[in-house]
């Protein structure tokens, strides 16, 4: 059905060309700024986003671009350097001028660039789930808040599908996301029944490559008689060393099974799955979805990147919905002003590849469907559940106790 | 169905000779064919309807069954019309009707295979099927085992039937067969052994005594193994440390030379290994020798830049350390780009051969990993050749004389210029073999180096300048601390402790582990 409403909105825009074509070339481009590290840890993961918002850009301008103004992306390089994403946020808004970001991929760099956008009142686009706890007027957070990824993950884990986990080992890079996406999956175990006794907590470096004395504790913890699982927060490349390592050991998901909230096709396009088959990851977007908006999707992207046999996956898809909203919204807004473009992102909603419909609400987040994959032998994901509904996203964790006084919405 | 109809029979006896005439029915009938034929759809049901199909099938013991299920473990079971068929032998299926499988019902198919395989020809399979029944455990297994054990001869499946059997004792209701299940247990030294007991602990108040003594006797055998593991652990970090730190032994040991790019030779010895796994990738007869095939070419590729860069530049630079130490950082940002341009900022992937992969079981059960076994003999191979070449060539003997006294060396007829060169031609080869090897265990990246070069000159200080000895049991020692230290402090702060620990090394002998004496020191 999206299909339609898309080809019909491209007739349109189509048609809307000859009609629009000296507004065309009066109109200044709408800059789009990418603010994505194509250098250093987070490169694995980041390099494919920033392609999306390419591939969307050429694909808006070939149906014409938004109310006749052309889109012209502007890419600058953060190189996975924390202090550096804020100083290329500002570049992009004061040199470039953009009108809007789509960037980052850690929450490390998210914050990095916040005060930034804050005081120049700037329009940024996340696109990855992350640990929640924030509400900027001027960020979008198109990935998932952990009621929408983290917690039905662990709660599918200690579920009849999930092997009925009561041990859990919690896994992380060493900054701010995994640490308080553990703080909350801590609060929320506890309210499960399981004590701090039956909870392992260890974080690593970025780009940490040796995984053997972490993976042989993880299997003496798992040894104590209760069934374990483990929940890797563990971001960027440090992934590939991190599964090498449970293959080598023979960590078999059947045995200890591990859910993964950072680790999606991309990551494991590198890696041998074969020794992974059943290990999880949490998202809300797999490739293997079947639907016809993702078949759309995963066809422009093999077109643009002309290789057929690249992968899609969560993140980009949450690029791509951001994306379309935000043009909507211009569409809507009649201008890319960054005041009136918020107030009419609100309430947008787009047929997402997931095959469910998104929209954004409010607190600047989106609803999502939930779905849990596991990891096949040609490095594909095999949906084993998902909700029957998009879900809205609670950005502020009930399991965080100072959040108790907080106004939800 | 035998409840209805008694229920139909207002007669108490002829109700009971019915009864047990259908019983004799149910067990002379095809009833089992039935069963098998009734099951089967089940395999391309739900989640839960497919793990429960798995389990009758292989409480059922049809011998039917195992091509099926075995087929559903490896994702060849196709849906077909009004059941399922195996896919035919040939590369893996794909599309809709391949049945897919979750956690739940590979546990499931461990169990039933187990079953089902116990008395396979193909001693593999036999021990698959031990170990999935050690996880099953499930006391309807015994007399199943019992019969298997006692056809049994190798060995090590025994052990492994012994350790299912025990187990599955554990579930008995009778107590005596419970304590000899505990017993049985408690006679191994098998993690697996320990987490069975413990998992029985809270089910068995009765027999809670004789569990706690079972936990305690494996963990007294597994004391020693653990200990072994984690120095095997130390020890692999150490011959990383170790390959990382030999060539800047050389280049700043023994010339001097404070070369910042050091991590950058590193990172081009794995670019190597990847442009020679890729270029043999298409051979069927060499590419399993690939990995072996990079260690020249990365000796080769990174000794040639080495010599070039040492002839082009450090010579004019000779004595004076603070203008070598930022040139070199200059060259090493300049080689870390040249190769994001080339290979593109994205990580490489590099091909482990078979024989590096998994686990290897040494006398004791103590298991390693391959890789990481591979690479410390590989580190102790290359330490042995530097030394061997130091100490037993004529270069080596040329190379420590122009070190010593570079102006006697020189009247003596050597050409001073071409030893330095050969020298750091030398150190940098080495650092392209370390990255041979790190190429198998780290991320093949443009920024690959950067995040060795500060371990390696940590090794060389604290080991003593100048001193191969003392790069060894450096590199060994911060090995076997960081990892001793990992468990209390965690990854983070245990790399922290040890840097701090360094630190106050340093203040208290400043020359490091083993310091050179004599003239040559002093200078």
């Amino acid at each position: 059905m999206n299909l339609r409403i898309s080809r019909r909105a491209a007739l349109l825009g189509l048609g809307a060309l000859p009609l629009s074509a000296p507004a065309y070339a009066q109109g200044a481009p709408i800059k789009v700024g990418v603010l994505h590290s194509l250098s250093g840890t987070m490169a694995i993961s980041e390099t494919a986003l920033r392609d999306t918002v390419l591939m969307m850009v050429e694909s808006q301008n070939s149906q014409g671009g938004i109310g006749g103004r052309r889109l012209e992306a502007v890419v600058v390089d953060p190189a996975s350097n924390w202090p550096l994403f804020a100083e290329k946020a500002r570049e992009l808004l004061q040199v470039h001028r953009v009108d809007v970001s789509f960037g980052c991929w850690t929450s490390v760099s998210r914050k990095s660039v916040l005060p930034v956008y804050e005081e120049l009142n700037g329009l940024l686009f996340y696109p990855v789930q992350y640990e929640g706890e924030e509400e900027s007027r001027n960020i979008f957070y198109t990935g998932a808040a952990p009621n929408q990824q983290a917690i039905p993950a662990v709660e599918y884990l200690m579920g009849p599908d999930g092997g009925e986990a009561k041990r859990i080992v919690l896994l992380g890079t060493d900054y701010v996301y995994p640490r308080t996406t553990n703080r909350i999956l801590r609060g929320f175990l506890n309210s499960k029944g399981i004590t701090n006794a039956d909870i392992m907590e260890e974080y690593t470096p970025f780009g940490h490559s040796d995984w053997q004395g972490i993976v042989a504790r993880v299997k003496r913890f798992a040894g104590e008689g209760k069934k374990t699982a483990i929940v890797s927060t563990i971001n960027g490349d440090a992934n590939v060393p991190f599964y090498r390592e449970l293959g080598n050991q023979g960590i078999k998901a059947e045995d200890i099974p591990c859910v993964a909230f950072s680790v999606g096709e991309e990551e494991l396009a590198g890696i041998d799955t074969r020794p992974l088959v059943g290990h999880l990851a949490a998202w809300n977007y797999f490739m293997s979805v079947d639907s016809p908006a993702n078949r759309d999707f995963v066809q422009l992207w093999r077109n643009y990147i002309k290789n057929p046999r690249r992968v899609t996956n969560d993140p980009m898809e949450a690029t791509l919905i951001g994306f379309k909203m935000w043009a909507q919204a211009v569409a809507t807004a009649g201008t890319t002003s960054v005041d009136a473009v918020r107030t009419a992102m609100i309430g947008q909603k787009v047929a997402a590849p997931s095959g469910y419909e998104s929209e954004m609400k409010a607190n600047h987040h989106l609803t999502k469907p939930v779905m849990i994959g596991e990891i096949q032998a040609d490095g594909q994901f095999s949906i084993v559940s998902k909700t029957p509904t998009a879900i809205a996203a609670e950005n502020w964790s009930p399991f965080i106790p100072e959040n108790a006084n907080r106004r939800r919405g | 169905m035998p409840a209805s109809l008694a229920s139909g029979d207002p007669h108490g006896t002829s109700s009971l000779i019915r009864w047990f005439l259908l019983l004799l029915l149910l067990a002379a009938l095809p009833a089992r064919g039935q069963d098998f034929d009734s099951l089967v759809p089940g395999l391309a049901g739900g989640f839960t309807q497919q793990a429960e199909a798995v389990e009758r099938l292989g409480a059922l013991g049809d011998p039917r069954a195992l091509p099926l299920l075995r087929a559903l473990s490896e994702s060849r079971l196709l849906r077909a019309e009004g059941g399922v068929r195996v896919a035919p032998d040939g590369p893996a299926p794909s599309g809709p009707e391949v049945i897919r499988i979750n956690n739940r019902v590979r546990v499931a198919l461990r169990g039933a295979l187990g079953r089902l395989q116990l008395v396979s020809p193909d001693p593999a399979e036999r021990l698959a099927a031990a170990d999935g029944l050690l996880r099953a455990r499930s006391a309807e297994d015994i007399p199943l085992l019992e019969a298997a054990l006692a056809r049994e001869a190798v060995p090590r499946i025994r052990a492994h039937m012994e350790l299912a059997l025990g187990a599955a004792r554990l579930g008995s209701p009778d107590p005596a067969v419970r304590r000899a299940g505990i017993a049985a247990l408690g006679g191994t030294a098998s993690p697996e052994a320990r987490a069975v007991l413990l998992a029985a602990r809270g089910t068995d108040e009765a027999l809670s005594a004789d569990v706690n003594a079972a936990v305690a006797a494996i963990d007294r055998r597994l004391s020693l193994r653990r200990a072994a593991e984690t120095a095997f652990q130390g020890l692999s970090l150490g011959s990383v440390l170790l390959l990382a730190a030999l060539g800047l032994a050389v280049t700043f040991g023994v010339m001097g030379v404070i070369n910042m790019a050091h991590g950058e030779f590193v990172m081009i010895g794995a670019y190597t290994t990847v442009v020679v796994q890729e270029a043999l990738r298409a051979s069927p007869t060499l590419a399993p020798w690939s990995l072996p095939l990079a260690i020249p070419a990365a000796f080769l590729v990174t000794a040639a830049i080495g010599a070039a860069m040492e002839r082009g530049l450090i010579r004019h630079l000779y004595g004076r350390p603070l203008e070598t130490l930022l040139l070199t950082f200059g060259v090493g940002m300049v080689l870390q780009q040249v190769v994001r341009l080339v290979f593109g900022a994205q990580n490489r992937e590099v091909i482990s051969p078979p024989w590096m992969q998994g686990t290897l079981t040494l006398p004791f059960d103590i298991t390693v990993t391959q890789n990481r076994a591979w690479i410390i003999l590989f580190a102790l191979a290359v330490l042995a050749a530097t030394f061997a070449a130091i100490r037993l060539t004529r270069f080596g003997l040329e190379m420590r004389a122009v070190v010593q006294n570079r102006r006697i060396a020189a009247t003596m007829g050597i050409r001073t210029g071409r030893v330095d060169a050969l020298t750091f031609a030398f150190g940098s080869g080495i650092a392209g073999l370390a990255g041979v090897a790190l190429s198998q265990i780290d991320n093949v990246s443009p920024n690959l180096g950067t995040s060795y070069i500060i371990d390696s000159f940590m090794v060389v200080v604290f080991g003593g300048v100048g001193s191969l000895l003392g790069t060894l049991i450096g590199a060994f020692t911060l090995g076997v601390v960081n990892k001793l230290l990992e468990p209390w402090a965690g990854a983070v702060l245990a790399k922290v402790a040890v840097l701090v620990g360094i630190m106050l090394f340093i203040q208290r002998r400043p020359k490091g582990l083993f310091a050179l004496k004599g003239r040559a020191a002093e200078s």
